[in-house]
């Protein structure tokens, strides 16, 4: 790096700086502008309420009970959901990636498993697990797998065989290799597996509950679905709008998660953004 | 030819496994009997019966098959060519401009997040139920994963590229599909690839919600009638479709990027 660190730093600050100032601009002009087209009529206010009317309605949102309650249903759903994704995908993806022949024999069938969209399962796992928390975590789990799955087994491909092969050569069995050197050279890949089977089990579960109403379990999803059957589009928008928030929070908390467990990784890559 | 017959057992080996849990099902279920879980080959004439039975003339498809899984199609089609038209074009726009991105980051990681699925509703009531609100939809909620990549994409254009042309003196228009086009596509690409398969999602979702025709429409009538056998034919329908339209664009990608993997060889 030809600039010192410390004029690196203050220059980063300034674009951060910058970067925030611009950000705003941008969101307060884009309110205004969408405020301005539906007091002027431009939008039908029939169809879609002015935004102040649903930025309004959002922040009601927080002290209705209800809306709550339904929210935190929501974030136990994410929260199981993807616990049991990572516990089922990850060695999983493990065995696959790392016995040679399972790979490439179950290509096949993940294929054609992986591209049936998750919401078209409903009616069958409706029947077969029962309505409730159990059907969600169910499709949450088949969604979200994907993911986690691929990026583990492209994770294996990316590691050193040197170092493999330095361990087996110590006399380490294949558990111990695995862990010591596979699992983590694999963890930034999983760990970015793993961000995106986050927001997939976000919206499958919401998905479920506007599909179909509270019978499978309260959640943002219940909450939309009972809106739109009263025929009130506020709430919908409002709840929408709190969904995105809640996807944005559980993002940047796990990738302040990924920072502090796999460091030496983002220390790597903030060192190439500089450079850059 | 050593390796091609190796790689010919490969794929051999991988349908073989595919034939052979399919039989495996089909032996299940026949010991089983479950309600829940048909047979494979129920499941085949079923589909077979429905939708491709029909007149050779029709290529053998049939009324509902003409009337359903074609208008689905269409859909999807037509929506992810609105998401491609807007946000491609769009992400190399915002990507090259660091003042442009900078006043639409937030903006677009919160479009990004918002859940498609959440608002169906509003688009039903916004285009009324049919053809036009269901393109919408699927356009709405594919444009995002095509937007962030074509962006990122533009945005990280190797700068010296960049001043290469310059000194060159490329116009900006040479420059632009000389260079910062080619040099998007894999990121583009790679977001097609995902609103692809989430048009799928958005396809079923608007089917289901409102819809008098479609695959969607058709899986929402077989489980309201508990007809088990025709939701599988739906979800096979839908498996394999997904696996064609993947391939499809896999072919299209390997086609367009051949340049790529040259260029990602010389380097390796």
């Amino acid at each position: 790096m030809a600039m010192s660190d410390e004029a690196g730093s203050s220059r980063a600050r300034r674009v951060g700086g910058l970067a925030w100032v611009r950000g705003l601009v941008g969101v307060v002009t884009f309110l205004l502008m969408a405020e301005v087209l539906s007091v002027a009529g431009v939008i039908s206010r029939s169809a879609l309420p002015p935004i102040s009317t649903v930025l309004g309605q959002a922040v009601l949102l927080l002290g209705n009970t209800q809306f709550l309650g339904d929210l935190a249903a929501t974030i136990e759903a994410w929260a199981v959901g993807l616990a049991i994704t990572v516990a089922v995908g990850v060695p999983l993806g493990l065995v696959l990636g790392s016995v040679p022949g399972v790979r490439s024999a179950t290509r096949a069938v993940v294929e054609f498993l992986r591209p049936i969209p998750p919401v078209a399962l409903i009616p069958l796992v409706a029947l077969v697990v029962g309505p409730g928390l159990r059907m969600n975590l169910t499709l949450i789990v088949y969604a979200a797998i994907w993911p986690v799955l691929f990026n583990t087994i492209y994770g294996l491909d990316d590691v050193d065989p040197v170092a493999k092969q330095t361990l087996r050569a110590f006399g380490f069995g294949p558990f111990e290799v695995t862990r010591r050197v596979c699992l983590p050279a694999a963890a930034p890949f999983i760990a970015t597996g793993i961000r995106v089977a986050s927001s997939i089990a976000l919206i499958v579960s919401i998905a479920i509950g506007i599909l179909t109403g509270r019978i499978d379990g309260n959640g943002i999803g219940a909450f939309i679905s009972d809106a739109n059957t009263a025929g009130n589009i506020n709430p919908v928008l409002a709840a929408a709008l709190w969904a995105g928030v809640l996807g944005l929070a559980l993002n940047a908390l796990l990738l302040w998660a990924e920072r502090r467990v796999l460091p030496w990784h983002h220390a790597y890559l903030d060192e190439a953004e500089a450079a850059r | 030819m050593n390796q091609t017959t190796a790689k010919a057992m490969r794929w051999l080996g991988r349908w073989l496994v595919l034939a052979a849990g399919i039989l495996a099902w089909q032996e299940w279920a026949g010991w089983r009997r479950s309600a829940f879980f048909p047979p494979p080959s129920a499941i085949g004439a079923r589909m077979y019966h429905l939708w491709f039975s029909g007149p050779v003339s029709h290529l053998a498809l049939t009324s509902s098959a003409i009337g359903n899984i074609l208008p689905s199609l269409a859909r999807v089609a037509v929506g992810l060519g609105i998401a491609v038209a807007v946000g491609a074009p769009a992400g190399i726009a915002i990507g090259r401009s660091a003042a442009v991105s900078g006043y639409l980051d937030p903006l677009l990681h919160f479009g990004r997040s918002l859940p498609a699925v959440a608002l169906v509703t509003v688009f039903i009531v916004l285009f009324k139920l049919g053809d036009q609100m269901e393109v919408a939809y699927i356009a709405f909620g594919t444009v995002w994963p095509i937007l962030v990549n074509t962006i990122d994409g533009a945005r990280t254009v190797d700068p010296l590229q960049v001043e290469t042309a310059r000194v060159f003196r490329l116009s900006a228009g040479q420059r632009l599909t000389k260079l910062i086009v080619p040099a998007t596509m894999p990121k583009f690409f790679a977001g097609l690839r995902i609103s692809l398969s989430l048009s799928l999602v958005l396809m079923v979702i608007a089917e289901l919600t409102g819809s008098t025709d479609g695959i969607g429409y058709l899986m929402n009538n077989a489980s309201n009638s508990y007809e088990m056998t025709e939701v599988w034919a739906g979800i096979v329908l839908l498996g394999v479709l997904g696996y064609a339209l993947n391939a499809a664009l896999l072919g299209v990608e390997h086609h367009v990027l051949a340049w790529h993997r040259g260029a990602r060889r010389l380097t390796n």
